[in-house]
């Protein structure tokens, strides 16, 4: 029954945060509040017994594809520098919510820690049963993937490459 | 195994969709072409969370590896959507899809 309510916390809690994430102008607070919703994610993903794809889901997506963003929203420089804008950043408005909304998740979190694993008892796929089988019966899936991020690294390395000559032939 | 889930499903595959509608909504809607792919990573999560309570609700760790490899998609798509949204940067000096609108043959 608590499992129950910690489901819907956070689902309550993804929701909230992707609406916003969609809403925002400001491309840095809307990352903040995907950032959110993809921890609320992990959550759910613990609470239904996949421990291995929660920490995944915070690894890959909350931390490595979420970097990629912030890299090119850094590199575009976007928004007016100065003063004012650190300033506007600042007020307490801007990162209440998605602290309220952390920690909630945090609180969660806590309370399953605390109440040990009695909650999850019996019913947990571990990382050793999704890896056996991911290198069995899975095989030929993983280095289909693998060529895929090949093919993605290539790609990306070709874009990029020409953005920074032609940004070098200009200056 | 069977039955492992003390959740019900039908709710885990409605958040799964409502996340996948907002992330549709997301992409159909904004113009700005970083939140645009944020929509499209909103609706590849959903899909993966649809998975995950797919694989928990029959016990099995297909829901875990179907995951992963959404995953791998997932960070592929976005290192080459990033490196289009530098090229469109550099050539439209804005984000704004719509100026993206006409192509030049």
């Amino acid at each position: 029954m608590l499992e129950l309510g910690l489901f819907y916390t956070s689902a309550t809690v993804a929701l909230v945060a992707t609406v916003f994430a969609v809403t925002r102008y400001n491309v840095a607070h809307a990352l903040i509040y995907l950032i959110i919703s993809l921890l609320a994610s992990a959550v759910i993903f613990y609470l239904v017994g996949a421990p291995f794809a929660a920490i995944l889901e915070i690894l890959i997506y909350a931390g490595a594809i979420m970097v990629l963003f912030v890299f090119v929203i850094m590199m575009l420089n976007l928004g007016s520098p100065g003063d004012g804008v650190e300033h506007q950043w600042l007020q307490p408005g801007m990162w209440i919510f998605p602290s309220i909304l952390c920690l909630v998740l945090l609180a969660e979190i806590v309370y399953m820690l605390s109440s040990g694993d009695r909650m999850l008892q019996g019913k947990m796929i571990g990382p050793k049963q999704v890896g056996i089988d991911l290198f069995g019966p899975y095989v030929l899936a993983v280095e289909i993937a693998s060529m895929l991020l090949l093919a993605g690294l290539v790609g990306a390395y070709h874009l990029g490459r020409k953005y920074l000559i032609d940004a070098r032939e200009e200056s | 195994m069977t039955e492992a889930l003390t959740i019900p499903m039908e709710h885990g595959l409605l958040l799964a969709s409502l996340l996948f509608l907002i992330g549709l909504l997301g992409v159909m809607v904004r113009r700005n072409i970083i939140v645009i792919l944020m929509s499209l990573e909103i609706m590849l999560n959903a899909c993966c969370m649809a998975f995950i309570f797919a694989g928990a609700h029959w016990g099995q760790t297909d829901g875990q590896i179907m995951f992963m490899l959404i995953l791998s998609i997932a960070a592929a798509e976005v290192a080459v959507g990033l490196g289009l949204l530098l090229q469109v940067f550099r050539r439209f000096g804005s984000l704004d899809i719509d100026r993206a609108s006409r192509m030049r043959g």
